[in-house]
């Protein structure tokens, strides 16, 4: 069967299945909607938690850009695992114990204002709305390129199939879908990862294939996967740090408390039975994201030393054109990889310099879906990616289109403008409200007014900036007040706004940045994606001094504050 | 993160901030390790860590890696662990 055909076969099924099980346990109630009736076993929420975490950046640009950062990639790795420590310890079992629905809700009821909800909201809906139009904008390439349409073609399909499942199922159908969806990309990420270990060293295991020596060699792979980049001008791949120790620090931080901030995977905490149940489903979430975030260092050396391979077999001895692998051929198609042939001896040369490099063109995003053709694995291997990397990317997209839903019809709407409605209203409107979100980011994601892959990042520095120090205050301190969570919230996405868009242009598009995107500008060498824990860190300090200065909190603030600190019993805000 | 020292005595609450102080110590050791296998061992020390090896790993590099992730797992369920012990103790913990 030829490739595409198969492909339309697998996509296909996974699809039918998503939907089936979105059919299948469809919301009935306002309480299934936000938070699957708080009925979710904590192992299965792990798993969607895990789903709904990793993204399409995760699945089909981390390991690529890792195979060319190498050490400095590390920051991902960290950044976005280390995160669910800091959910798991910091937030998760309070903000469970406190028992409602969404993040605005628990800072309106801390901070005793209707105010901190709005910024609550407003920053909930920048930071998930940039967040979202990165997904859609992979989903619409990813299926563009697998069912070989236009790119508004295969976007338009994406919105459909995201609008169908999100808006039925709400909370209760994500979940069992985002289940599914786990299945399907960790199959599809760890099958090819396995092969390709086994190919090189032997050792079916890639996370011990990388630190193996080379099948028939005693060379380890690492040590040659170093030779050969740093004979060709590269840095060494084991030890190239990312700009500066300062800005590897930074960055890590920044997806760090990002990854805590971040609304949407906050309120799958939401839907575990118990407090201890919050506990353990970040566990079981980590442990299940850690499968991927393990095996895809290996995937990124051994695609990086299988890429080199190929383009030189031996040392001096580059590529014949002419003889290029099929594989090859296909990406050149796409003017994702590119040669131009400089001194015309009909063979490719790569390398660090760019006077002599003819490999001019190679996209870091290709190199996950690319790779088992590079390693020549079976056609059905390379349907599955396919259908992986749509299940990542839908998974997510869905997650924060619930998550922006919430926050307008439910602290918004009923909340503050209308706080008569009934639940069916509400139920009506959140619906309405996702479907205005995915109109929207499908809008942006089709005309994108310049949004390139910083904007990712830049959604965890935003959350890191403005949502997590004001939820880890509200549980850690009953001293801070209204107007200090309020300045320090604005203080802390203002000034991430603000760095990110005079480096990077307002609101993205090019040539209106003001201090331009030279490194030269950047504070200490920090970069603008690595920027969201200095906000986060002047968002604190501005917090704790206007506490000082403001009159104290109400009574019922640290009753409240007490209440969430402990499992059961003291002040019982679980119900409505 | 200041535990409140206001003035209520309800038997309780005494026994909420005492809980909530045991909590804190657990926070406060589990945070240091999960701040030494990343940011200690995977960026500032990165560099010395990288004379010793791990099979083809040198040591720094797994940790920044590997070795950081399987600790942060480790960690929450230590965590997890440590917490459900901690609620029976005080009778804190919900039925099912």
């Amino acid at each position: 069967m030829d490739l595409r055909t198969l492909t339309y076969l697998v996509v296909g099924a996974s699809f039918l299945l998503y939907v089936g099980i979105a059919i299948w346990s469809r919301a009935g109630s306002t309480r299934d909607f936000y938070v699957a009736g708080g009925g979710v076993h904590p192992v299965a929420n792990g798993m969607a938690t895990a789903a709904d975490w990793m993204s399409a950046a995760s699945f089909i640009s981390m390991a690529g850009m890792i195979a060319f950062m190498g050490y400095g990639g590390s920051v991902f790795l960290m950044g976005w695992t280390g995160g669910f420590v800091i959910l798991a310890l910091l937030l998760a079992p309070y903000l469970r114990k406190y028992g409602k629905f969404t993040v605005p809700e628990f800072i309106g009821d801390r901070y005793y204002s209707r105010l901190a909800r709005a910024v609550a909201v407003f920053c909930l809906v920048i930071c998930s709305v940039t967040y979202v139009i990165g997904q859609m904008k992979g989903i619409g390439v990813a299926f563009s390129r697998f069912l070989e349409v236009d790119y508004a073609t295969g976007l338009l399909t994406g919105m459909g199939i995201v609008f169908f499942y999100a808006v039925l199922g709400g909370m209760k159908g994500i979940t069992y879908t985002q289940i599914a969806q786990y299945c399907v990309l960790i199959t599809a990420f760890t099958i090819p990862a396995i092969f390709i270990s086994l190919q090189l060293t032997g050792n079916p295991v890639p996370q011990l294939g990388l630190g193996s020596t080379l099948a028939g060699e005693d060379t380890w792979l690492l040590d040659k996967l170093d030779a050969i980049v740093v004979d060709l001008g590269f840095a060494e791949y084991t030890t190239h740090e990312r700009l500066s120790t300062l800005n590897m620090f930074a960055f890590t931080l920044t997806l760090m408390l990002g990854t805590a901030g971040l609304p949407h995977v906050i309120i799958r905490f939401f839907t575990v039975p118990h407090v201890r149940d919050a506990r353990s489903s970040a566990g079981w979430a980590l442990l299940f994201i850690a499968v991927l975030y393990t095996t895809a260092p290996a995937v990124a050396a051994m695609a990086r030393l299988n890429l080199m391979q190929t383009l030189e077999p031996q040392p001096g001895q580059h590529l014949v054109y002419e003889e290029r692998p099929e594989w090859f051929r296909t990406w050149e198609a796409t003017g994702l990889l590119g040669v131009d042939d400089r001194d015309g001896d009909g063979r490719i040369e790569y390398h660090a310099d760019p006077e002599v490099n003819e490999l001019v063109t190679l996209d870091r995003d290709i190199i996950v879906l690319a790779n088992p053709e590079i390693a020549r694995l079976p056609n059905w291997v390379i349907a599955l990616v396919a259908a992986g990397g749509l299940a990542a990317a839908l998974s997510t997209a869905a997650g924060l289109l619930l998550a922006i839903a919430s926050a307008i019809s439910h602290d918004l709407l009923k909340g503050m403008l209308m706080p008569r409605i009934t639940e069916r209203q509400e139920l009506a409107a959140s619906r309405t409200a996702m479907a205005l979100a995915v109109l929207g980011a499908g809008y942006l994601g089709l005309h994108p007014p310049g949004f390139a892959a910083g904007t990712v990042a830049l959604a965890f520095g935003l959350a890191a900036a403005s949502l997590f120090p004001a939820l880890m205050m509200g549980i850690f301190s009953a001293r801070v007040t209204r107007e200090g969570a309020i300045a320090g919230m604005l203080a802390g996405i203002g000034v991430t706004l603000f760095y990110v868009f005079q480096h990077k242009g307002l609101l993205f598009i090019p040539g209106t940045e003001f201090l331009g995107s030279l490194p030269a500008n950047w504070f200490f060498g920090i970069e603008p994606n690595a920027f969201g824990v200095i906000g986060a860190a002047l968002n604190f300090a501005v917090a704790l001094s206007v506490s000082r200065v403001t009159a104290p909190p109400p009574a019922s603030v640290q009753v409240l504050v007490d209440s969430i600190r402990v499992p059961v019993g003291a002040g019982g805000a679980q119900q409505h | 993160m200041t535990v409140s020292d206001k003035p209520e005595s309800t038997l309780e609450v005494r026994d909420g901030r005492a809980y909530w102080h045991h909590n804190l110590i657990l926070i406060g050791t589990l945070l240091p390790i999960w701040f030494a296998v990343s940011f200690g061992c995977g960026i500032l020390l990165v560099d010395w860590l990288n004379q010793f090896r791990l099979g083809g790993y040198k040591l720094g590099f797994w940790f920044a890696q590997q070795g950081a992730i399987y600790v942060f797992v480790l960690l929450i369920f230590i965590y997890t662990w440590r917490m459900a012990v901690l609620d029976r103790k005080f009778g804190l913990d919900e039925e099912d």
